[in-house]
């Protein structure tokens, strides 16, 4: 039968919204606060949807030893305590959290293979959220 | 009146806390250990699980209910918390005498014991968290 499991992470990143492809004041009416050049910092929430079949033997879709191995190694360590600005995953992007949401979705759509990726959900704050399902339309 | 009413979709959420173990009769005691690992100690470990049950229906023109609250508290309380709420899932539970008792068995056990119990309104999704970060979700699909 097939069931949908989330797990849930956290990680710390600074990022500064600004555009190249916009003038200072441009920006500045764009991302208000979030502009400010030294940047500022989130403790993110991060939700990984996978699905599949449970299997018989294991009662699992999939091991959480290897998402959470894979989620440690390829997301967690790329992204906790960074200035996202820096990283050469944003390079000629800005890092807001639908960026990131997406980012997140190619690392694990390219990169885990013991499951079908369903979507990323990341809380930038309690307040708000973001979802990307690889274009599809998140199942709810 | 047969006009459509609006389909509405109704969350009740209920708590339970239970121990289990992970542990399959047909794996090494090696492969148990590498596949499960803490969770294959044979003396158990519990969870405060958190169950969320999300029913579907039209609206009843004459109630305002897509299902009567009331019934659905007792219907989870009769079907589900009277048979998990402080057993031990392996040993207690006939659904899991051969059926390891991992979250995803679980939603779809609650799923089983739910699914015919409604008159008015649909199950439409089981969700299950046994820790805040990690949770499964199941709708009845093969």
């Amino acid at each position: 039968m097939k069931a949908y499991l989330t797990r849930r992470y956290r990680f710390s990143a600074s990022h500064r919204l600004h555009s190249e492809d916009m003038s200072e004041e441009q920006n500045e009416a764009t991302y208000g606060k979030c502009n400010n050049p030294y940047g500022h910092g989130h403790n993110y929430a991060l939700e990984v949807t996978i699905s599949g079949q449970v299997d018989e033997k294991t009662g699992m879709i999939c091991n959480l030893i290897d998402l959470d191995g894979f989620v440690q190694r390829e997301i967690i360590e790329r992204f906790d305590v960074q200035n996202l600005n820096m990283l050469s995953d944003f390079t000629g992007a800005v890092p807001t959290t639908e960026k990131l949401c997406t980012v997140i979705h190619d690392i694990l759509h390219r990169g885990f293979k013991f499951a079908h990726l369903e979507k990323v959900r990341i809380e930038e704050t309690m307040m708000n959220s973001f979802e990307y399902a690889g274009g599809e339309e998140p199942r709810k | 009146m047969t006009l459509n009413e609006p389909m509405v979709y109704l969350t009740r959420k209920a708590e339970f806390s239970a121990s289990h173990y992970y542990h399959n009769p047909d794996f090494t005691p090696e492969e148990n250990r590498r596949i499960f690992g803490k969770c294959n100690n044979p003396n158990g470990h519990g969870h405060n699980y958190v169950l969320e049950v999300t029913v579907k229906g039209e609206v009843d023109p004459r109630s305002g209910f897509v299902v009567d609250l009331k019934q659905l508290k007792e219907i989870l309380r009769r079907e589900v918390l009277e048979a998990y709420d402080h057993r031990f899932l392996n040993k207690e539970l006939p659904e899991f005498l051969h059926r390891i008792p991992t979250t995803e068995n679980l939603a779809i056990a609650v799923w089983e014991r739910l699914v015919e119990t409604f008159e008015m309104a649909r199950l439409h999704r089981v969700r299950i968290y046994e820790t805040p970060d990690l949770f499964v979700d199941f709708y009845g699909e093969p």
